[in-house]
């Protein structure tokens, strides 16, 4: 196998690309829209120009949407000044027209390759660069492979989501909310630069050791996504916004708090300033770290970061936000940050258990996730919005993770980083393809979405895919991972045995709450007068590769099993 | 600097950095809580260049200029203009221009009445005594004898941040919570490292930026920036 760790400088740069190739792409993109903006013109001649840009794709747009509906006879109100007819060319040419909208592949593309050179250097310890502020190990790296392949998945099908956003700007009319079109168009340029300076800081949350730069890093993601959280300016979106920005800063300040009072104790523990915070120094020592103050300490960042993980008690922001973002950025809030938060707290629940025995994190995470678990199942049940819906199984499947990290058996540990990757894919797929119903049938109700695989086959059938990937099937990992905690819930002893039964009982209510759902949406006739929709099954294909990833992780972890076994390990108690 | 009359300034500027958080509760105007909000990053600035001259630590000094110059001037300053946008734009607007004004910059019905906040606030204080027994047995020092003051800032700013109804006076909540986090790694371990540090201030600061913008956007889209009418999104 090749091994890279001789070469200090070549890890450093492994180590800094993930972090640095999506700020990188992010600056590029500010910088062309910056450029854009400030031509030297006058302004009546560059609002001519701005309003022109987008107007092919409005018109193509309006004329695929034209024959589509000329063919049902569906009535055409409102786009008859934009519809060219006799230049059906530009229809095919639609999502070519936005190259910029590809470039944002190429981080994700480097994070993942640079996650496999890393993988071969981590099968015996870690790897550091910077002083220690970078390092990586087995789950350094696995996590950078979910994020890797979620981003892949909600970048890839950020072209079509973007397009179909362009067009329902100017379907629905001139203005939403007084900001005329032309401004939107702009704000959809720092689409692009949010999205990868959120990935960005996901990377460095998980490739720092230092516990302080991890804290900034998360909050980092609360202050990017606030926008992209709020990109409508409806009512809506914007209260979403404003609770996802105070709820998660406030719960996030909680981890802050408790970081310091580790460091504290860490100080007190005799280790030098430097290294206080340092994840593996800590670990080492982590017997000479007072109790008390270190038990204050993990229970705030049990909370804080759980906060940002979608636990209770700090939940409230997540089913709002989720619902109002984008669809790729629900994908990737849902699919990655979640995770990436919760690998937050696996650091410190080793700490933690190092310090202080295993009951404290166990009773801790236990009791929250089993709180949690029964708020989603009891509000799955009263749900009637599809994205709302999914926000409340991935506070589900978040839950089932902190059950696994309350087991703490290997067994459990690495079933818990499969079911993050598992979830990750899945939810991701599912989060996406609800983006494009969105735009398809223009509401987030579930009761007003039927007969989806009738009208829209593709769609459809990868939505019910992903459910039911969600809801644990084989051949999905889901179905493994989820085997997994059950097997070591019930080894683990009569406490953690009931524990987790009655885990598996709220996961069969959220269970039969979701499918019930799905299968509303899915199943029944085609309305009367809506024939097929146009599909483009070529803007699926990201949708596609996630669903096989899943399954395929599902049959095989393959050369992953390795990776798996030992990001395990670096979970086990020292 | 002798030890007996650090421990005094260092008592001083711990007691006028939980007055402060106090006054906040008991005053309405959201100018005058920005003021007192100022204040008390000045007796942050002041805890942290104690520390530093106690401890002759140059970096230390530093950091208290620079967070004085953050959480004194600069998020002050940032709130304050947020707060005449608000009152500029109402003002040019309809006749009743002088009602809403008062609305937008009066924290009018707090759910929490004035003197049930006070009685609150010393609650939470004594809770934070109590809970930071542990803190300050562990290396009972001048310093770590006051931490349980920047604990009991902590919970007072949960408190502004439950309890007010306008967003500005919401943000300043966040602010003050986060004055007492920085204020207790000052008197438990002397601050965390600087790169921390200054990635903890970069934040806080595009924080309270990005709150700014998002406080505009909430009055264009609902007409007040009163957070109880953000009702939309439930179960």
């Amino acid at each position: 196998m090749l091994h890279l760790s001789q070469e200090p400088a070549l890890t450093a740069l492994l180590l800094t690309a993930p972090v640095a190739a999506p700020l990188v792409v992010a600056a590029g993109y500010t910088l062309t829209g910056l450029a854009a903006q400030r031509r030297p013109r006058p302004v009546s001649a560059a609002r001519r120009e701005e309003t022109r840009r987008p107007q092919p794709v409005v018109k193509a747009a309006a004329v695929s949407r034209g024959t589509a509906r000329a063919m049902t006879g569906a009535d055409d109100k409102g786009e008859g000044d934009d519809s060219v007819p006799g230049k059906p060319v530009a229809a095919v040419r639609a999502r070519g027209r936005h190259p910029a909208d590809w470039v944002g592949l190429t981080s994700p593309v480097v994070i993942l390759a640079c996650a496999s050179l890393l993988a071969a250097d981590v099968d015996d310890g870690s790897v550091a660069a910077y002083s220690g502020l970078l390092r990586a190990d087995a789950l350094t790296v696995w996590m950078l492979l979910v994020i890797g392949a979620v981003a892949l998945i909600a970048c890839a099908s950020a072209p079509s989501y973007l397009s179909g956003e362009r067009d329902a700007d100017r379907a629905t009319g001139r203005t939403v909310m007084g900001v005329p079109p032309i401004e939107r168009s702009r704000e959809w340029g720092s689409y692009h630069a949010l999205v990868q300076v959120f990935l960005g800081a996901m990377c460095l949350a998980v490739v720092t050791a230092n516990l302080g730069v991890l804290w900034v890093a998360i909050e980092a993601t609360t202050i990017v996504t606030a926008f992209l959280v709020g990109h409508r300016r409806t009512r809506m979106s914007v209260e979403a916004a404003w609770k996802y920005v105070v709820i998660c800063s406030a719960g996030i300040a909680l981890a802050f708090l408790g970081t310091v009072l580790v460091y504290y104790a860490a100080r007190q523990a005799g280790i030098a300033e430097a290294w206080a915070l340092d994840w593996p120094t800590l670990l080492a020592h982590a017997d000479r770290l007072d109790p008390a103050v270190t038990r204050l300490g993990i229970t705030l960042v049990v909370l804080g970061y759980g906060a940002k993980a979608g636990l209770v008690p700090l939940h409230a922001w997540l089913p709002d936000a989720h619902s109002q973002a984008p669809a790729p950025v629900s994908a990737l809030m849902s699919g990655v940050l979640l995770s990436v938060a919760f690998a937050a707290l696996l650091r410190y629940r080793v700490i933690a258990d190092a310090a202080l025995g295993v009951d404290f994190t166990r009773v801790l995470l236990a009791g929250i996730a089993l709180l949690t678990l029964a708020l989603a199942a009891g509000l799955l049940l009263a749900q009637s919005d599809y994205k709302r819906m999914l926000a409340y199984s991935s506070m589900e499947h978040m839950s089932l993770i902190a059950l696994a990290a309350a087991i703490g058996s290997p067994l459990a540990l690495a079933a818990a980083l499969l079911h993050i990757a598992g979830h990750g894919l899945a939810k991701a797929t599912a989060f996406c393809v609800s983006g494009q119903i969105l735009h398809l049938r223009g509401t987030t109700k579930i009761g007003r979405v039927r007969g989806l695989l009738a009208r829209s086959p593709w769609l459809g059938a990868l939505f019910g895919l992903a459910i039911v990937a969600l809801l644990g099937f084989p051949p999905f990992s889901l179905f493994a991972s989820e085997l997994g905690i059950a097997r070591a819930g019930f080894a683990a002893g009569s406490g953690l045995g009931w524990t987790t039964a009655a885990a598996l009982l709220l996961v069969l209510v959220a269970f039969a709450a979701l499918a019930t759902r799905a299968t509303r949406m899915l199943l029944g006739p085609a309305r009367k007068g809506d024939a097929a929709v146009a599909e483009s099954p070529s803007a699926l294909w990201p949708l596609v590769l996630g669903l096989l990833a899943c399954a395929a992780l599902g049959i095989t972890t393959g050369p992953l099993g390795d990776l798996l076994t030992q990001a395990a390990t670096v979970l086990e108690r020292p | 600097m002798s030890e007996s009359l650090f421990t005094q300034l260092l008592d001083l500027a711990c007691g006028a950095f939980l007055l402060a958080a106090v006054v906040v509760l008991w005053r309405r105007e959201l100018a005058a809580i920005v003021r007192l909000f100022a204040l008390q990053g000045l007796a942050l600035a002041a805890i942290a260049l104690l520390l530093g001259l106690h401890e002759d630590r140059w970096d230390l000094i530093v950091v208290a200029a620079g967070i004085g110059a953050l959480r004194a001037g600069l998020l002050p300053y940032l709130i304050r203009r947020a707060l005449a946008t608000l009152v500029t734009d109402r003002a040019q607007g309809q006749d009743q221009a002088a009602y809403t004004h008062s609305e937008e910059v009066r924290e009018t019905q707090p759910l929490v009445n004035v003197a049930a906040s006070l009685l609150t606030a010393a609650a939470l204080t004594l809770l934070a005594y109590a809970v930071a027994r542990p803190l300050v047995e562990l290396d009972p020092t001048p310093a770590t004898r006051a931490l349980p003051v920047g604990l009991a800032v902590v919970l007072i700013g949960f408190f502004v941040l439950v309890t007010r109804r306008r967003a500005l006076a919401q943000v300043v909540g966040f602010l003050l919570l986060d004055n007492g986090i920085t204020a207790t790694a000052f008197l438990a371990a002397s601050g965390v490292p600087l790169i921390v540090e200054l990635g903890v201030s970069f934040d806080v600061l595009l924080a309270v930026l990005v709150l700014q913008l998002l406080t505009v956007r909430v009055r264009e889209a609902f007409g007040t920036t009163d957070i109880d009418d953000l009702r939309e999104l439930h179960d």
